[in-house]
């Protein structure tokens, strides 16, 4: 749907008519139509509104010919009616619609990632070299118990264990894969994570979208997910995961449910989500067998009876009373919450909803922690922290906040070609990724696409060991918890009081 | 033998030497029974009898864990016929088994989430149900001899769950249907408020046999229901529907199928079929496939 009446394009499209060679490429590999061929010239055409800068057509275009920039066109300065917002107006006057979105939060909140830094040893206590001492970054997601007995071995004079240990997701390093749906995200999306999951020896997760029969060689590294509109959910589904994740709330979309248009649910997906070719498939806000913390718990159990027993993750959006929910959440039997922050993405949510509802991941795991701690159970669950987890410097520091392993989402995505547009629900991804459409697809290949995210994985897990090994620590879990290893910088007091840890200088 | 009320402490002995993990303890130390040692060895276990391919369970103070894997362990020693003896509550019974061809009788009354994510079985209860009845259930066949709670056939998507008597609110919800499988939830009573919602697919009946024959159906049926149909016998008010749904005469087609499933569901419930028929029914059916495809602007 073109809007014209009010609205100028985003961004401008500037084709070097020198540089350009008239191949045309840029027609055929933008996803949006931006494009069109002017036959009497041989030349593209832009039409500068479809533009979404996702730069598929700068990548390709064999002369660089192209470059995409702001459209500059001024508006008269105002600190409190910004030019996205006149045009949001617009757009809705015009059609009456909520207005969606893709990707997670832009706006300028406090990164308060950026605002922690962490410690390092100096003279007293040795850092030491990774690179030529062993760091251990395995890391074991379940219940653990809360007292170990052990007993007297008969035959061997040493020690037996007595307590019957809970199932535990063993994760090769502490980052593991969020839920992105086959549905939202490609096939071959699902096959590239799957891939890599296997070969780090870590975790990808369905999301709520069932699971392509594709992927069943790789089921031991993935979480199924339930969620309220049990798309694809059946027991062999349930069984074939790794665990089971329910899904309560999404870090960019926290109260609400989900919705993928008719639009985009080709044979393929349909026969993955178990629902009809081109209905809507319509996730409810809350479970409907899910009115308390007795009903989360009867899900868990239930999962957990018809998995014989498998880990049961509960994934719950950060707002504001996170700590007490987790708490709830981990007495109701979950042997692992999963915390997903503000700044976490989405395939589509409606845009005031990703951009003002929920709060930070890193405030979420130190409360969530902190309340565990205070009420001594927080043995029981593990904690895995996802919704705007960027770089390694933020497993690092989510970690020392009380995170046990981190999860990712759109960075994984950005290793596989996403440029961040934010336009994922349009289904048009002209880079193969956040699209049903075959021509799309087919641009991303999963073998090439589970090497780049291997790599990605890798290269943080080495940076995870460089930090531990300053710190003087070698293993992962010497920095889980550990806030002492954190200072913040630029934050208030309270602020520092609720993260539990020091200003810079104390 | 002690029972799992009295489980609220690990078993103690003398050549077990405790190692206490985690923090201090403060707080409240929340303890949970359910979890301590319930199907672990030590765990009351029901007396079991064995006939050919027959298998009595009794349920008398078993805790649920330990009475589903007696009765999976029994279907897998080849019993195609189970009863539980003197159920009382015990929750998960069927769930997540996929046993075509195995019948499971079940006297007294069963806890949550009978048959959940269950994939063929044959559940008959001689009483009641309570809440989640068939839970995202995948195909099979549950009787309900007695009334059923709340979320009767929750996301169920294919099988039949027949029920006696009434239901609680929100029953079928988010129902849908795929290929070939088609669910179909049966009430021989009377239904509460928000009866389909969100219904993706599938069939709903209501008989409303016994009571107010006026008011089979509560208020809100069908809403957000974008697939499938139901069928109410006697009438419904406008104002008791959800916005997204129609009533309709049924058409010949629906009533070809008012009677299949009228027969099948009065030779389960060994019920006389015309009396039931004499009445005539309503179609409730979504006017759109996509309610909300014009909400949203991009």
């Amino acid at each position: 749907m073109a809007l014209t009446t009010f609205i100028p394009s985003e961004f401008r499209v500037v084709i070097d008519k020198d540089a350009c060679l008239q191949c045309g490429r840029c027609v055929r590999q933008c996803g949006w139509n931006v494009y069109g061929w002017d036959e009497d010239e041989r030349r593209p055409v832009p039409d500068h509104s479809k533009c979404s800068a996702c730069h598929r057509c700068v990548t390709y275009c064999p002369g660089g010919a192209i470059s995409i920039k702001k459209n500059e066109l001024a508006f008269k300065q105002s600190d409190s009616m910004s030019p996205d917002l006149i045009k949001a107006i617009w757009k809705q006057a015009e059609t009456g619609g909520v207005q969606l979105t893709g990707m997670g939060n832009d706006k300028p909140y406090l990164r308060i990632f950026d605002h922690l830094l962490l410690d390092a040893c100096q003279v007293t206590n040795p850092s030491i070299d990774p690179l030529r001492e062993p760091m251990e970054m395995r890391t074991f997601l379940g219940r653990k118990p809360d007292l170990v007995e052990v007993a007297a071995d008969s035959e061997g004079g040493g020690l037996r264990l007595v307590t019957e240990l809970d199932r535990q997701l063993q994760l090769e390093t502490p980052i593991m894969f969020g839920g992105m749906s086959y549905g939202s995200v490609s096939l071959n999306v699902h096959r590239s994570i799957a891939m890599a999951a296997e070969e780090l020896g870590t975790f990808m997760n369905t999301g709520e979208g069932g699971l392509h029969a594709d992927l069943e060689p790789y089921q031991d590294h993935i979480i199924v997910q339930c969620a309220s509109g049990r798309f694809g959910v059946d027991s062999s589904y349930l069984q074939a995961g790794a665990a089971v994740e329910i899904k309560i709330g999404q870090g960019a979309k926290p109260g609400i449910g989900g919705h993928l248009p008719g639009e985009k649910i080709d044979y393929e997906v349909s026969v993955t989500r178990m629902i009809p070719q081109g209905t809507d498939a319509l996730s409810p806000a809350p479970h409907h067998d899910i009115y308390s913390i007795e009903d989360l718990r009867q899900l868990i159990y239930a999962l957990k009876e018809a998995t014989g027993y498998k880990p049961i993750s509960v994934k719950i959006a950060c707002v504001h009373n996170v700590a007490a929910i987790a708490s709830g959440v981990v007495r109701a039997g979950a042997d692992i919450i999963y915390l997903d922050g503000f700044r976490g993405g989405t395939g589509a949510s409606p845009t005031i909803i990703r951009d003002h509802v929920g709060i930070p991941l890193e405030i979420a795991v130190a409360t969530v922690d902190q309340r565990l701690r205070d009420e001594a159970i927080r043995n029981r669950a593990s904690i895995v922290a996802a919704g705007g987890i960027r770089s390694s410097a933020d497993v690092a520091k989510a970690i020392a906040l009380g995170a046990d392993a981190c999860a990712i989402g759109t960075a994984a995505l950005v290793a596989l070609g996403c440029h961040v547009c934010q336009k994922c629900h349009t289904g048009s991804c002209s880079w193969g990724i956040c699209t049903q459409r075959p021509e799309l697809t087919r641009r991303l290949d999963p073998e090439w696409g589970a090497s780049q995210v291997v790599n990605l994985v890798n290269a943080w897990t080495h940076e995870l060991a460089e930090v531990l090994g300053a710190l003087g620590v070698n293993a992962i879990e010497s920095l889980r918890g550990s806030r002492e290893r954190l200072r913040g910088l630029g934050l208030d007091k309270m602020t520092l009081d609720i993260l539990g840890i020091k200003p810079a200088g104390l | 033998m002690t029972t799992y009320e009295d489980r609220t402490t690990s078993p103690d002995s003398s050549a077990v030497r405790k190692v206490p993990t985690g923090p201090a303890r403060r707080g409240p130390s929340g303890i949970e029974p359910a979890r301590i040692t319930a199907g672990q060895p030590g765990a009351k276990r029901g007396a079991v009898t064995r006939r050919g391919g027959r298998a009595r369970i009794d349920g008398k103070g078993v805790y649920y864990k330990t009475l589903n894997e007696q009765l999976r362990e029994e279907i897998q020693r080849g019993a195609t016929k189970v009863v539980l003896d003197n159920i009382i509550g015990q929750r998960y019974i069927g769930t997540g088994l996929a046993y075509p061809g195995v019948t499971v009788t079940i006297n007294g009354v069963p806890g949550n989430d009978l048959a959940a994510f269950m994939n063929g079985l044959t559940l008959i209860v001689n009483d009641n149900a309570q809440d989640g009845v068939a839970n995202t259930m995948n195909s099979g066949l549950v009787i309900v001899n007695g009334n059923a709670g709340d979320v009767v056939g929750y996301g169920m998507r294919g099988g039949s769950v027949y029920v006696r008597g009434d239901v609680g609110y929100r029953v079928g919800i988010h129902m849908k249907a795929f290929g070939d499988s088609r669910p179909l939830v049966v009430v021989g009573g009377h239904a509460r408020d928000f009866l389909g919602e969100y219904m993706a697919g599938g069939e709903i009946v209501v008989l409303g046999l016994g009571g107010d024959k006026s008011r089979a159906v509560g208020s809100y049926v069908g809403t957000g229901m974008h697939a499938g149909v139901m069928y109410i016998r006697g009438t419904v008010a406008e104002h008791q529907l959800g916005k997204e749904v129609r009533i309709a005469e049924p058409d010949e087609a629906d009533r070809a199928r008012i009677l299949a499933i009228v027969t099948d569901y009065s030779r389960a419930m060994r019920m006389d079929p015309e009396p039931i028929l004499e009445q005539s029914f309503v179609k409730i059916y979504p006017y759109t496939s996509r309610p909300y495809g014009r909400l949203y602007v991009y």
